[in-house]
């Protein structure tokens, strides 16, 4: 069945239609990860937004369910060059054609995926539908003109609190083949003991694997938990996870931050988090032209000057001219456009990053600043450059 | 990290001749590295003994010393040169044991030269087996259960330990030489004694056989401080099993999920930093198919043909930034030269799909075992870029020129199913044909999986390919259909072949759809950032992004493809020097090529470079876009030459000499016509087309004559017939492929060969110089020793050498290159051929006489006169140099190749010896190319009769040396009763102790084997000259040869005492 992408621009791709058949207006953005289509899929950060892999051969591994990064798919299309029509991989369980149709997200396959990376590179991420229906531009102008994310989170965030215990919880929850791989940064079992309250914006399944592979006791809270609640309980650290949309539509969130901050806890945030603890304390974000959504991405550590490649997903930044030093300083920048990528807070026991040390597609190099966090955990500030 | 200041003069070591595992790739990197130090302002001395590539030019480094990579030569240039710092690890193995081998004798600690970008220990922990194996236990990185042996018995064992099949592997070897598959006791014995003699160590890791995983290999590099990135992972279509240089090769890996890839790319970078690893580095792994399991295979701490590659397939200049991290900087410091925006620091990835094929020597050698293993056997690759897997794949399949086009080319049909499941076992160049075969007759994937354990996604790409065979036998050819098997990259010429149609026919209907490639770039971050020196690749499902440029002048240069037997790097030398040249005088550049290993394939070359397939309808996709003013084919050797028809018919004018010019030289009446009107002598002979005819005309000339087909390089398929038999024989092999063009037969006439390239302008004719070669006529001019100025023919045979040159460039209307061959029997010389492109031999005599051939036919092409650019036409006055051309040949790695010389080119590359005599120069000759003699002072000869003679001088004089002769019966009378003290052997099938056991006794230093005329036949003359290059003993096959090497030993001035040269300053 033919089908149709239709941007905000009035350009129009036509493909071909799999998943599910359903029209969607999105926000239209791209990925430039060679591989990883199903950690990208199942990303609570990609609510809202219509996803086009820059790679152009899709589903060669098919679907391995280990590799989820959240119970469900998130993006409301993919789109794509081509599809595979034979996936392979030992642990395949299905191909991306029969996950999107149960997962009801639609998709467009076949078409130029570059000259459609191409225009978001030149003029900026914009809306589009994703439709099997013939429609003329006018039609859907105003429909796509009116399209916003809108306040996403909450609809990613898990509906009640719950806990994982340490690492022998895990065995349990996640697949044996997964144990099996190499485990990315993880060393030895540092966090035995400590207690984690993770804010759950939308987060990666990695990031409390992460936490928990090294021993942590990980308690994930709905989105809107209060301050108080999660004070109460008394972490030995906070968590503010990744996740869709504006940081600024985050209003009530953005005033719980404030209050974890003014508390002692020691505070780790990835991606959203790192833009909402800013808000919280004075810094401006804004978007950015096209963002940053990739595997490759270079970050400089602007203590030691050593550079990491990092997986990114943002399409907000953290605004570095408006920074007050008092509050925070630069802790890591983008190394091609020199965009913020992290900050350390002055006389707090709190950095936090814009990247993804959890990978999950991407480089697992900057995990070890969950160590870090385990560290700052246990021993305070010093540890935050160490 | 700034640049480190005490960095002010470092000595760059090339790789040396171009050998099977060691090719034109370090020409590339080393060009890029002598580029990138230049650039920081750091001069920059070169070493290399090829004088074929294009890094021992003056324009790429300050001093350039084209002499024997020896230690002894290496320290005497640096005590000349007195270089602050030294890199070792641009020119493959053999750059990084010399560096190896200067830093643990410590010279260069005690002439205070710092070895750059990797450290001795370094090397040693990734070289060495046992350190490497204990380095990666220590940091967890698991490799294959393995034992270093260093003799027989132990390696038995362990074989016995971890059970067959093993695998072996002998340390510091080039292109896994000497390693191999063992299946049981016998080949293990047989395989490891061969590799024990082979390795500089004497060691071989006996391994657990992990044939069938897949292969995956990172490129990796580090700066200093300890930023490190992947470049770019690969995956082999051929699972372990097969060397990654002979498999097909795919960028990215397509059928790793995120947790694989990242696992092997942390595992890459947790190596790369254990091993303190400064620039590139290639990391190759086994990873068990159905489990995360992996081992690390090997680690080679430098750029390498896989780096060619990665850096190719990404736009990621891997030798250029390790030069730059050398020199102090680190990755964040230096910019992404394709987009200018980035930083090295940011991981290329790609949005297509990157295929590579190795280019196979077997055409050459007919008798070789096409059987890939663990020990590389391919002399070149090609790589293709597409928008999808299929694409890739059938671009690279017609960018061999060995005759294949689709996955048909190679016909299997005969066979029946069983039949074909049995030939999937074969592990060999046809592979993948016979999958698809396999494919057509019904055998399923899985099962064809179960044998070959090529993943099931490569196989089903295959399917997918004979299911468009199909359609297009079976189904009008519609619109669709069409535009479907053109996004598969079908050429039309398959297509018309399967649909029954025209080839004009299915171009009409592509006109009438609007069914047009178009081009992409390699931008190396996926369109992420705008790139400024992009390069492009063809598709046929998008839009284009290769904009015509209107210049005021626009020139296509086409390039020569995979480097072959008989085309090597000479004509990318000739391709990127006309490029720089067309550049220097306005025009706007084009290059077309495909080889990843080549200068002329870098970003930066040419104005615009399209990496595509070199066949007439690929060439037209680019003229359509960017309509150059004219197109060179002089340069590209004969896959350029092949395509001028084409070009006049796109509307292209040919720059410099033109096609009927060219075809008049291979017409054999046309020529024949133009030489008698300008009384110039050549033998006898005539055009034929069948063996009747050839035989008729062979019996007119009298035996022995030379059978040749028209129009090839490096004398394909050329022979010296005896007989009507051998004619008939011959027949039939030239005629296994299609004949366009007659087959030439020519009474066969002994003496001294000579060879001139020349530059003409139309009018007047430079003559550089007159070249000699050593070995009489019969044998291959690319496979003789070429000495230049020619010492030992008369002034009037140079003088009526320069006048015919001068006559047959002008009757030939010669505008640039022209390549001349003479035959001189006493005073009289004949015309053996005449080529009007560039040869082999152009950059080899444009560097001992200091003339920039390349350059001057450039620019007489675009319409200046030799007197204008200051020269004074005819024969140049000779240098005050004897400069010698030395041919190197790969014979150890292919199994089973005959490698006796003869009119048929066998040399995978060349080396030169300079010096101020003759015998100097021999020696250094020698000496480059490997022959380092004496070491036991004992040599066998077995010549044929007519040689008996010779062999009597060439005896007496090994004898006077001190060497002791062994010889065959005949052989061994025939010295005997001229006095020469010779040692009789028994022939093989004698009585042991036999000549075979005498060699395999490995205390032989030189096998003198002249083989009957013609195609040798005796079992016996075959056995021992494979014997003999299988365990590292030099072989002679003809007596010219012999003598220069006697020659070269009386002489032998110790290697110390030699005097580089600098070519800089000829």
């Amino acid at each position: 069945m033919k089908a149709y992408l239709i941007l905000e621009d009035g350009t129009v791709f036509e493909g071909t239609h799999f998943g599910a058949d359903r029209e969607v207006v999105s926000e239209i953005v791209f990925n430039t990860s060679m591989a990883g289509y199903l950690e990208v899929l199942t990303d609570p950060s990609y609510a809202g937004q219509a996803v086009c892999m820059t790679y152009p051969l899709i589903g060669n591994y098919g679907i391995c369910r280990a590799d989820m990064e959240s119970k469900k798919a998130w993006p409301d299309a993919l789109i794509v060059r081509e599809l595979s029509r034979t996936p392979s991989n030992f642990r395949s369980d299905c191909s991306i054609q029969d996950f999107l149709n149960e997962q009801a997200v639609p998709g467009i396959a076949g078409i130029d995926t570059r000259a459609l990376t191409r225009i978001l590179r030149e003029k900026g991420t914009m809306n589009g539908m994703i439709t099997t229906k013939e429609h003329s531009f006018a039609e859907v102008e105003p429909q796509l003109k009116a399209y916003t994310t809108g306040k996403v989170v909450e609809k990613v965030t898990c509906k009640e609190a719950y806990t994982l215990a340490g690492a022998t919880e895990l065995m349990k929850r996640w697949d044996e083949n997964d144990l099996k791989a190499k485990p990315g940064t993880v060393q030895e079992l540092n966090g035995t003991g400590l207690k984690v309250a993770l804010m759950d914006f939308g987060a990666k399944e990695n990031i409390i694997r992460s936490l928990v592979q090294r021993g942590c006791e990980v308690t994930v809270y709905p989105a809107l938990t209060s301050a108080k609640e999660i004070l109460e309980a008394k972490p030995d650290g906070i968590m503010l996870s990744n996740g869709p949309g504006d940081p600024k539509e985050c209003t009530s969130i953005i005033q719980e931050i404030r209050k974890l901050y003014d508390s002692d806890t020691p505070i780790f945030a990835i991606c959203l988090g790192h833009q909402l603890m800013a808000l919280a304390t004075g810094a401006d974000t804004h978007k950015m032209k096209y963002g940053h959504r990739g595997g490759n991405h270079p970050v400089k550590d602007l203590a030691t000057g050593r550079v990491y490649i990092s997986s990114q997903n943002h399409g907000y930044v953290v605004d570095t001219d408006r920074l007050d030093a008092a509050v925070a300083v630069p802790a890591f920048e983008n190394v091609n456009d020199k965009t913020n990528e992290g900050l350390r807070y002055t006389g707090k026991k709190i950095f936090t990053v814009q990247f993804h040390p959890e990978a999950c597609p991407g480089p697992q190099d900057t995990g070890f600043l969950f160590d870090r966090f385990i560290r700052m955990m246990k021993e305070g500030e010093v540890a935050i450059n160490a | 990290m700034p640049k480190n200041p005490n960095v002010k003069k470092v000595l760059v070591i090339g790789s040396g001749p171009i050998v099977i595992g060691q090719a034109a790739e370090f020409d590339y990197a080393g060009t890029q590295a002598c580029r990138s130090l230049k650039e920081e302002g750091v001069e920059v001395v070169l070493v290399n003994s090829n004088p074929a590539t294009i890094m021992t030019d003056k324009d790429i480094a300050d001093e350039v010393y084209i002499e024997p990579l020896t230690a002894a030569v290496l320290e005497k240039i640096i005590e000349k040169e007195k270089p602050d710092s030294l890199l070792p690890n641009m020119g493959g193995q053999a750059g990084l044991n010399l560096g190896m081998e200067l830093a643990e004798s410590g010279f260069l600690a005690s002439h205070n030269v710092t070895l750059l970008g990797t450290t001795a220990e370094t090397i040693r922990k990734a070289e060495d087996r046992l350190e490497f194996k204990e380095t990666m236990e220590k940091i967890g990185e698991p490799c294959a259960a393995s034992l270093v042996v260093e003799n027989i018995p132990d390696g038995v064992a362990f074989a016995a330990q971890i059970g067959y099949p093993v695998v072996l592997r002998p340390a510091y070897t080039l292109g896994g030489s000497g390693g191999g598959i063992a299946h049981d006791q016998a080949q293990l014995e047989e395989i490891l004694a061969n590799g024990l003699r082979l390795s500089r160590v004497g060691q071989v890791l006996v391994e657990r056989c992990i044939a069938g995983w897949k292969e995956i290999e990172y490129e990796v590099i580090r700066d200093a401080v300890g930023n490190c990135i992947t470049v770019c992972n690969m995956e082999n279509l051929d699972p372990v099993g097969v060397h990654t240089g002979d498999s097909i090769v795919v960028a990215p890996s397509q059928t790793l999920s995120d947790k694989e890839y990242q696992m092997l790319r942390s595992s890459a970078l947790n190596i790369i930093n254990e091993l303190k690893i400064t620039g590139g580095c290639n990391v190759q792994f086994a990873l068990h198919p159905t489990s995360f399991e992996y081992c690390v295979i090997e680690v080679n701490p430098r750029v390498s043909r896989s780096s060619a590659l990665a850096s190719k397939a990404t736009g990621y200049p891997i030798a250029k930034v390790a030069a730059k991290i050398a020199l102090g900087y680190t990755l964040d410091e230096i910019k992404n030269a394709i987009t200018g925006k980035t930083y090295a620091s940011f991981e290329p990835t790609l949005d297509y799909c990157v295929v590579k094929i190795p280019r196979l020597p077997f055409d050459k050698f007919i008798t070789a075992k096409r059987t890939l293993t663990t020990q590389m056997k391919a002399t070149g690759e090609v790589m293709s870029i597409c928008s999808n897997f299929e694409g890739g794949l059938m671009k690279a399949i017609r960018s061999l020129e060995q005759h294949v086009d689709s996955l048909r080319s190679y016909d299997f049909t005969a066979l029946d199913r069983e039949e074909l499941l049995e030939r999937l076992e074969v592990v060999d160049d046809q592979r993948i044909w016979v999958i698809a075969e396999a494919i057509r007759k019904g055998i399923s994937q899985e099962q064809i999986h179960d044998i070959t354990k090529v993943d099931l996604w490569f196989i089903d790409k295959i399917a997918i390919l004979t299911e468009m065979e199909e359609r297009l036998e079976k189904e009008p050819l519609t619109e669709e259909l069409l535009r479907e098997a053109k996004r598969m990259e079908f050429p039309d010429n398959v297509i018309a072949q399967l649909s029954g149609k025209s080839q004009e026919e299915v171009h009409a209907l592509r006109e009438q759809y609007k069914i047009f490639a178009a081009f992409k770039m390699v931008d190396t971050c996926a369109a992420e950032f705008e790139a400024s020196t992009p390069y492009y690749y063809s598709i046929y499902d998008g839009e284009n992004e290769a904009i015509e440029t209107r210049p005021d002048k626009k020139v296509l240069v086409l390039g020569s493809g995979p480097i072959r037997i008989g085309q090597g790097v000479e004509f990318d030398y000739c391709s990127v020097h006309a490029t720089w040249a067309f550049a220097r005088a306005g025009y706007e550049t084009i290059i077309i090529n495909n080889n990843p290993e080549t200068v002329s394939t870098d970003f930066d070359i040419a104005d615009k470079l399209y990496f595509e397939p070199l066949t007439p309808e690929d060439v037209e996709n680019v003229v359509r876009i960017e309509k150059p003013d004219g197109a060179v084919v002089q340069f590209g050797g004969q896959t350029a030459i092949k395509l001028t028809e084409s070009l006049m018919k796109m509307g292209v004018p040919i720059l410099g000499t033109k096609a009927e010019d060219v075809d008049a030289a291979e017409d054999r009446e046309l020529f024949d016509k133009i030489l008698e009107d300008n009384n110039i002598p050549r033998a006898a002979g005539g055009t034929v087309y069948t063996a009747e005819e050839a035989k008729e005309v062979a019996n007119r000339l009298g035996y022995p004559v030379l059978v040749r087909p028209s129009y090839v390089l490096g004398g394909q398929g050329m022979q010296i017939a005896l007989s009507d038999q051998e004619i008939e024989e011959f027949m039939a092999v030239i005629n296994r492929y299609a004949q366009d063009h007659p087959i030439l037969v020519d009474k066969y006439l002994m003496g001294k060969e000579l060879e001139v390239d020349a530059v003409c302008d139309g009018t007047d004719i430079l003559i550089p110089g007159i070249m000699e070669h050593i070995e009489r006529t019969g044998v291959h001019s690319g496979d003789s020793i070429s000495v230049y100025p020619a010492p030992t023919v008369s002034d009037k045979v140079k003088a009526t050498i320069a006048d015919y040159s001068y006559k047959l460039a002008k009757a030939l209307h010669v505008v640039g290159l022209i390549n001349i061959q003479f035959i001189a029997v006493g005073e009289e010389v004949y015309i053996i051929e005449v080529n009007p492109r560039s040869s082999r031999t152009v950059p080899y005599i444009s560097k001992v006489t200091g003339i920039p051939i390349v350059d001057l036919a450039t620019q007489v092409i675009i319409g200046k006169t030799i007197r204008e650019l200051g020269y004074e036409p005819g024969l140049q006055k000779e240098a005050d140099y004897m400069a010698i051309k030395m041919p190197v040949f790969s014979f150890e790695k292919i199994r089973g190749a005959e490698i006796s010389l003869g009119p048929e080119m066998k040399s995978t590359g060349e080396c030169l010896g300079i010096a101020k005599d003759f015998k100097e120069a021999l020696y250094k000759a020698f000496l480059g190319a490997g022959v380092r003699l004496p070491k036991y002072k004992q040599i066998i000869i077995t010549v044929k009769d007519a040689d008996k003679g010779e062999a009597i001088e060439v005896g007496r004089r090994f004898e006077a040396l001190g060497y002791t002769i062994y010889a065959t019966r005949s052989t061994a009378k025939a010295l005997q009763d001229a006095g020469v003290k010779a040692r009789k052997v028994n022939k093989i099938s004698q009585e042991s102790p036999t000549v075979m056991d005498l060699i395999l006794g490995h205390k032989i230093d030189l096998v003198i084997d002249t083989p009957t005329q013609g195609r040798d036949k005796s079992r016996d003359g075959f056995l021992i000259r494979r014997t003999a290059i299988e365990t590292g003993v030099n072989c002679i096959t003809a007596m010219d040869t012999a003598k220069a090497l006697v020659t070269s030993l009386e002489n032998a001035e110790r290697e110390d005492q030699l005097t580089p040269v600098n070519i800089a300053e000829i």
